[in-house]
Order: structure tokens, then C-alpha cells, then sequence
């Protein structure tokens, strides 16, 4: 129902899609995959008619919609036909309480007041947040604000939904409510459904299609057992198959159970990591924010030369914990990095004893070139641009931050906390926009700055980089630390921290090398 | 029997609560005796313990109590610090002290008077009356309906504003966010280069977020053109034209008392009118609807009116009996029957608005 016609779209002198076609049928959910920054929202923009509009660039060939051309219809005139919701969806909220949300496309389309009232307690029903409709949307958990901006938009009745990496903000139980909401929403209703997503080990069990940029402005669409088949960007249980020689590539789970019965390996050993000596021991470490607890009474201990891990539901207290080891105000509690407490210290102090990489990298950015920026983080004595070419090589001096991606960019970010020498690292959910082989650059690099001698902590939802990369992890609930141990038994313990890899073979596997590693 | 349902729960409409308020805040405006600014408080204290949601907005009362006090204090307190020259009972006699040069005329200190005192306390009685008032009407009326309660001609206006109000928070989150990642590295930290650290980012990160929500609003319909014809943008422009004419020679004439007088007030009114009719033609065209809009009902109008008797005896007074308004600072300030009045039916009016809703499970 919706065509892509030879759609080209270019900007200066990069074309980012190159004479694209794609059919979109009634009720189907298509999946569109990519590395980062291949142009993947680009695509989703010129079905929702945001791409040139909010980006410029140029845009050649049609968009159909029922056979109708659309491409020259504004996205306001066609928002009663395609339904959007973007990467954050608290950005996009125009009111205040959940209702009111799901009205306000409905006003803009002047339906009358009935219909509206009846719409959204339908919508209300169908996405299971009907006891919320009062709530104000900013107290509201990120998996529920995301159900939310679904409903607003299922409200104006749209044939198409174009959502764009609805999970990556999102731990593992919220990422599962949403995406049961949008299978449902295909079943039931017919609804098509097109999705950009990172961590295809979340949206490929649900994907009727998968069409993949290739990087070089083609598209590949089909099955997705066949398109996956040869492509770079593979979620983990298509390496296992492809690693095996399974073949149908398997896509869920349970097909990949099936596959594996009979396989007999040798368990996996760890190699005996030289443990070095303690960096951080603290003690009861106790946060609050006016009358939450944010973190209470941690008891933490992080060795030189691990990578730990520290994982939760989002709100948990991790960012909270990474921000009182760098030395915040704490309400109570020992901390001793190295011997000191950072809270006692001034900035510089605390540079030297942690670094901290916080959510979003470009926070700590505001120069206009690399070469500046490297420059005022080192005062000119060419260590950072140094630490810079060890982290990710070949990123050129003028290129201005904000044209980096988004691991070019953390790596610089990286580089300028690195500086002070610090010998403890925490860095505060890095994988957010990173694909996979970014995921494993970023998990070599924490390996290599970990048998450096430095400590490693990082905040993070994503299971299956904490199985590519850490050592140890830390679980923690309602400001608590609920468990603690090496990542093998962590990640095992619980249903919702399994990698894939763990869901198919059972404890102890934890990744791909260790099964190839054990043939 | 026949049982009304306009005092079931619900919101009352905002621009009534704000009507309410305003009257009060006009008695309050009209005059400095101490006991009627007492009672205004009062009033709208008990409204707003009785009638207040339990929505956020409705926590702003209290800083609003408080601004009030704060006036007061410090109204009085920079009457004794400047000597005020009001004579009367000395209860303390403090040194005066003359200025230098460069200040000459202002005079530090000096004997506090009880009716240094009393005048102090009465003006900034009146300030804080008002202020709290204000306030109450925050409290009471969800400030965004009030916005959102603008005729259609408007609405983008309406949006616009809204929209504003909503980012503030988020732009206060997002420097806070930036001034703890800024200490994370090293880097400039003299005075201008440092305030450039904290502000690119900010700046960056606002911008960005204003695309993203003006993206989502127009990908959700924001600004579908409506379906009006050559002929109504023609009268709509017209109308709108005339009435703003009418506004300008209206005013000039009334301002000026040397042109004709039919000039004046006919030619303001009727420009006013001519305006009006324009904003309704323009609405007309809006093809946008209202999710349960707030409608006016009975309490509506007892609440107006009850905000409109207290403004009248105010004004009232304040012009009929000076010396009850403006009382004399030697003597007990006395209150006049009118002013009990019309506070008890404002008071009465604002008990007539029906409980509001409780959000369930919040």
C-alpha cells in the first residue's frame, strides 16, 4: 500500500539513497537495518515525508500511497495516514497528562468530540495504559512514554506506523512491553508497521520482512532469514547459526533451540584473569534526591584490570551510583578511590582519580574542531589527540564534533576524561546508537584500558554487550544492589539479563567466541 | 427529582478561577486596611484548601504564601531603614544618619514611629494581598488550560506559548545536566571561554530538541491548512483590518478630549466589535476540535460573579468612604458592612465550584 519509486536522496555530495524501491503491504512489519548512520531514519523521513522537509537535501522519485502520490504532501497532511514516533519520545509530548496526549492529533484533525472520547479509551484498552491516563507524562517510566507516543499517534487511525529505534533507550523488560504492544497491533488491527532498530535480537523474532542499507545508498529487502544471511550487522543468534552451520539461519529462540539439540561442546573456561589490587571499596554508599533514596547502602568493590558491569531497570539508581564514585555529594557512606575520597576533591582532583563518560558524550563537547577540542583537554601537549588515535584511528583534525558518529564521538569523549589519568573508569550507558561492530570496538577498548590497569565500570541495558565485555556485573534495584558476582552466573540467574546466546544453549554460554571457541 | 450535574467533580473552567482572582486582587488593589487585605487573604486561602487538585500546579500556593510574607518583611524593614518622616509615637529612637554628598537627601535610620510602623506593614500588606490572589488563581486553574482556552483564531499563538512554558523545566534539567558533564574534563576556565563551555551545549541540545518536537507536531497534523475559500480570507483580512482601525482612531479620540466625542467611545466599541467579529470569521475556517473542552456552567457564573461583587465593593468604597479604605494610621482600622459582604459571597461563590477531579492512582 505504501511504494518507494526510485527514490533518490542526496545531500552536498553524499547520496544516501540511491533509486530505492520498497513496497510496504497491509499488515506486515518490516524492519529496517543498517549500520549507524547509513540512513536508516532517512528512509523512515521520506515515508513520513519529515525527510527533506526538516533535514534538506534533495529528494527524487514518488511515494505512493494507495497508489496516490504523496511525495510533495506535507507530514501534517498526511498524519491521519502515516503515524510517527521518533527516538525519544518525551520530545515529541505536547501536553501534560497521558489523555490529553492522545488527543491532540485528533484535535488537529478536527474529529468530533465523541469519536475522540471513544478513540481513546479504545487506545486507552488496546495499549494497556488505561490506569495511567491522569498521570502527568514526565512520571512516567520510559517504556510507559513510549506506549504513550504510540497511542497518540494510533489515535488518528493511520494506515502505516514508522517508528524510529523505539527500544534504544530502554532496559530489556520495557524494549519486550513495546514491542508485545506493536505485534499486537499488526495482528489485530492490520496495522503496517516500520521499524529502524539497532538490537535486531529484539525486533527480528517479530519481522515479517527486513530491508537492509547497504551502506552504499542500496537496499536490500526479503525474508529476514535471507537477507541476514550475508549482512554485517547480524544480531547474535544469526552468528551462532552462521558459526555453526545451521541453515535456515535461525531468528528466534525457540527455533534455535530446536537447532541446537544434540550439540555437544566442551564448556567454556575462563582464563584466570590476573585480578589486581583493589581500586574502589566503598561502603554503604547512600543518595538521596529530596525524599527518594536514589542509592542505598551500596557495598561496592572494583578491582584494577575488570570490566564490571552495572545493569537495572532504568531509574534504578545506576547513573546515580557512577556519579557518587566520581565524587558527587553523597548523603552517607565510605568511598575510597585509590585511597581517597574524590568527594573531597576539587574537579581536578577528581579528574585524576575517575573519569566519567556521562549518557550523552556531546554534553562534554562545545569547540568547534577535534583539533580544538583535544587541545583544550590536554592543554596542548598532544596526550589526548594521542589517546585519541589509540581509541578509534583516523578521525581528522577539523572535522567539527557534531559530524562525528556516534562511536567517533564517544571516543572522544573517552580521550578527554582518559587525560587526567584516572584509575578508575565509569561510563554511563555508552552503547546507546552504537551498532554491533561498534559494540565490539567499544568492548575491546574497555578490555585493553582494563589490562592497562584500570578499573572499569560501565551502566549499561544491553545484555549482550555486557556478555561481549565485562568481567563482573552488578545488578541493582530500587537503589539497591540485589546481585553481584562474576558475569557467567549474573547474566544466567535471570530470564530478563539472558544474552541469546544463554536462551539457546542454557548457562554457562554466554557468547559467540565461547562457543566457537569450544569447537 | 430532578438532579443537576454541574457540581458532580470535575474542572472548573480556568478563566472563571482567574476572574475570581483578579476581582480579588482588585479589592485587595483598592485599598491598605489592614483587616479587609487580611480577610482577601483569607478568602483565598480557604478557596484554594477547599477547591485546589491535586496536580502540581496546585502545590504553587504555598510559595506564593510565602512571596507574601517576604514582601511584607521587607517592606517593613526598609521602612526603618530609611527614616520615613512619619510622625507619631516614637517606640525606639534611633540615631539619623546623614549621607555623603553623592546621596545627599537620604537619610538612614532615624526614631522608629509606630506609624512608620503601621505604614510599612500596610503597604506591603496590600502587595503580598495581591500577590496571593494571584497565586490563588495558579493554584486553582491549570495555567496551561487557561492558555489552551483561547479562542481558535489564536490557537497557534496558544500552542506556541504553551509549548514555551513546557520547555522552561527542561531547559533548567538540561543546563544542570551540562554544568556536571563540564566538570568531567578539563579544558578553559576563565570567565568568557568558560561560559562558552556551558552554553554551546546548551544551546545545541535545545535546538535539538525544539526540531524533534516540531517535527513530531507537524508529523501529527500541527498546522493542517483548513479549507477556507478566496472570499472568507478576504473578509476575514477585511474585518480584521477595520476593527483595528476603529481600535487606533477609537483610542486616539478618547485619550485626546479635543475630538469630537462621537469619535471616542462609539468608535473604540464599535472597532472593538468589528475585531471581534473578524476573530470569529478567522476561527470559523479552523477545522480543529476540542478534546472535553471546559464548559461553562452555573458554578462558572457564580464563581465570576462572586470574583465581581468583591472588586465592585472594593472600588466602592475606596471612592465612597476614604477613610474605611485608606484608614488613619493612629486609630483601629475599622471595616464596613459592604466589604464583609461582598468577601462572604466570594468566598460562598468559590465554595459553589464543584470538587475537583482526582487523578486515579496518581
Amino acid at each position: 500500500m505504501i511504494e518507494l519509486r526510485g527514490v533518490t536522496f542526496r545531500y552536498d555530495l553524499t547520496t544516501v539513497l540511491d533509486a530505492v524501491d520498497l513496497d510496504l503491504e497491509e499488515g506486515e512489519l518490516v524492519v529496517v537495518a543498517g549500520r549507524t548512520g547509513v540512513g536508516k531514519s532517512t528512509l523512515l523521513g521520506v515515508v513520513t515525508g519529515l525527510v527533506p522537509r526538516f533535514t534538506g537535501g534533495e529528494l527524487i522519485g514518488s511515494v505512493l500511497l494507495d497508489g496516490t502520490d504523496i511525495t510533495r504532501t506535507p507530514p501534517r497532511e498526511r498524519a491521519d495516514r502515516v503515524g510517527y514516533v521518533g527516538q525519544d519520545p518525551a520530545a515529541g509530548f505536547v501536553t501534560d497528562t497521558v489523555e490529553e496526549e492522545l488527543a491532540y492529533g485528533m484535535e488537529q484533525l478536527g474529529l468530533p468530540p465523541d469519536t475522540m472520547r471513544r478513540r481513546v479509551e479504545e487506545t486507552l484498552d488496546l495499549l494497556g495504559i488505561a490506569d495511567l491516563r491522569a498521570r502527568d507524562l514526565r512520571t512516567l517510566s520510559g517504556g510507559q512514554q513510549q506506549r504513550v507516543a504510540i497511542g497518540s499517534v494510533l489515535t488518528m487511525h493511520p494506515r502505516v506506523l514508522v517508528l524510529d529505534e523505539p527500544t534504544s533507550a530502554l532496559d530489556p523488560t520495557a524494549a519486550e512491553e513495546v514491542l508485545a504492544t506493536l505485534t499486537r497491533l499488526v495482528h489485530d488491527l492490520g496495522l503496517t508497521v516500520l521499524v529502524a532498530e539497532h538490537r535486531l535480537e529484539r525486533v527480528l523474532p517479530f519481522a515479517d520482512r527486513v530491508c537492509r542499507l547497504t551502506g552504499d545508498g542500496g537496499l536490500v529487502v526479503g525474508d529476514p532469514a535471507s537477507v541476514l544471511a550475508d549482512a554485517p550487522v547480524v544480531p547474535p543468534i544469526v552468528e551462532l547459526g552462521r558459526a555453526l552451520g545451521w541453515s535456515p539461519l535461525p531468528l528466534a529462540v525457540r527455533e534455535a533451540r530446536r537447532a541446537a539439540r544434540g550439540l555437544d561442546l566442551a564448556p567454556p573456561t575462563d582464563a584466570a584473569s590476573a585480578a589486581g589490587d583493589e581500586r574502589v571499596v566503598a561502603s554503604g554508599l547512600t543518595v538521596r534526591h529530596g525524599t527518594t533514596v536514589a542509592v542505598r547502602e551500596v557495598d561496592l568493590r572494583l578491582r584494577a584490570g575488570t570490566v564490571t558491569a552495572l545493569m537495572g531497570r532504568n531509574g534504578c539508581g545506576k547513573s546515580s551510583l557512577l556519579w557518587t564514585l566520581h565524587g558527587r555529594e553523597r548523603y552517607a557512606g565510605r568511598l575510597a578511590v585509590d585511597g581517597s575520597d574524590p568527594a573531597t576533591l576539587d574537579a581536578t582532583g577528581r579528574r585524576g582519580l575517575a573519569g566519567l563518560v556521562p549518557q550523552v558524550p556531546s554534553d562534554l563537547l562545545y569547540l568547534e574542531t577535534v583539533a580544538e577540542e583535544c587541545a583544550a583537554g590536554d592543554g596542548g601537549d598532544g596526550r589526548c589527540r594521542a589517546l585519541l588515535d589509540r581509541l578509534a584511528p583516523g578521525i581528522p583534525d577539523d572535522v567539527h564534533p557534531r559530524d562525528l558518529s556516534e562511536g567517533q564521538r564517544l571516543s572522544l569523549a573517552l580521550a578527554l576524561v582518559l587525560v587526567g589519568a584516572p584509575g578508575l573508569l565509569l561510563l554511563d550507558e555508552p552503547t546507546r546508537g552504537l551498532d554491533y561492530p561498534g559494540k565490539a570496538a567499544l568492548a575491546a577498548v574497555l578490555r585493553e584500558l582494563a589490562d592497562d590497569g584500570l578499573a572499569v565500570l560501565v551502566a549499561t541495558h544491553d545484555v549482550e554487550f555486557v556478555a561481549q565485555a565485562a568481567d563482573r556485573a552488578l545488578v541493582m534495584a530500587e537503589g539497591e544492589l540485589v546481585s553481584s558476582g562474576p558475569v557467567r552466573e549474573v547474566l544466567a540467574q535471570s530470564p530478563a539479563f539472558a544474552p541469546q546466546v544463554t536462551k539457546v544453549l542454557g548457562p554457562p554460554w554466554l557468547t559467540v567466541d565461547d562457543v566457537v571457541g569450544a569447537r | 427529582m430532578v438532579r443537576g450535574t454541574a457540581r458532580l467533580p470535575r474542572d472548573l473552567h480556568p478563566v472563571a478561577w482567574w476572574a475570581w482572582a483578579l476581582g480579588l486582587a482588585v479589592a485587595a488593589s483598592s485599598t491598605t486596611n489592614p483587616l479587609v487585605l487580611l480577610m482577601v487573604v483569607g478568602v483565598a486561602a480557604t478557596a484554594v484548601a477547599l477547591r485546589r487538585s491535586d496536580q502540581p500546579w496546585a502545590d504553587s500556593f504555598r510559595l506564593y504564601v510565602v512571596l507574601g510574607v517576604v514582601i511584607v518583611v521587607v517592606r517593613v524593614a526598609f521602612r526603618l531603614l530609611l527614616g520615613t518622616g512619619v510622625p507619631g509615637t516614637v517606640l525606639i529612637a534611633l540615631p539619623e544618619i546623614q549621607l555623603p554628598e553623592f546621596a545627599a537627601g537620604i537619610v538612614l535610620l532615624g526614631p522608629i514611629t509606630r506609624e512608620s510602623l503601621l505604614a510599612g506593614l500596610y503597604d506591603g500588606l496590600r502587595l503580598a494581598a495581591i500577590v496571593i490572589s494571584v497565586g490563588a488563581a495558579n493554584a486553582l486553574a491549570n495555567p496551561k488550560r487557561l492558555l489552551r482556552s483561547v479562542p481558535p483564531a489564536l490557537y497557534e499563538v496558544g500552542t506556541a506559548l504553551v509549548v514555551a512554558v513546557t520547555m522552561l523545566p527542561q531547559f533548567a534539567d538540561s543546563a544542570r545536566r551540562v554544568r556536571a558533564a563540564q566538570s568531567l574534563r578539563g579544558g578553559d576556565t576563565g570567565r568568557v571561554r568558560g561560559l562558552r563551555r556551558f552554553l554551546v551545549p546548551v544551546l545545541e541540545d535545545a535546538l535539538e530538541r525544539s526540531l524533534a518536537m516540531a517535527a513530531g507536531m507537524d508529523a501529527r497534523g500541527y498546522g493542517r491548512a483548513g479549507s477556507a475559500g478566496r472570499v472568507q480570507r478576504t473578509r476575514t483580512g477585511a474585518l480584521m483590518l477595520l476593527g483595528l482601525m476603529g481600535v487606533c482612531v477609537g483610542t486616539y479620540a478618547v485619550l485626546d478630549p479635543t475630538a469630537p466625542r462621537w469619535l471616542a467611545l462609539p468608535m473604540l466599541l464599535g472597532g472593538l466589535a468589528v475585531a471581534c467579529l473578524g476573530l470569529v470569521s478567522a476561527g470559523s475556517r479552523v477545522q480543529r476540535t476540542r478534546y472535553r473542552p471546559d464548559r461553562w456552567q452555573w458554578p462558572e457564573l457564580v464563581v465570576v460573579a462572586g470574583g465581581l461583587v468583591a472588586a465592585y465593593a472594593g472600588w466602592r468604597v475606596a471612592h465612597d468612604r476614604l477613610t474605611l479604605a485608606y484608614p488613619p494610621l493612629d486609630a483601629v482600622p475599622q471595616v464596613s458592612a459592604l466589604t464583609l459582604v461582598a468577601l462572604a459571597l466570594a468566598l460562598g461563590a468559590a465554595l459553589c465550584a464543584p470538587d475537583q477531579r482526582r487523578a486515579v492512582g496518581a
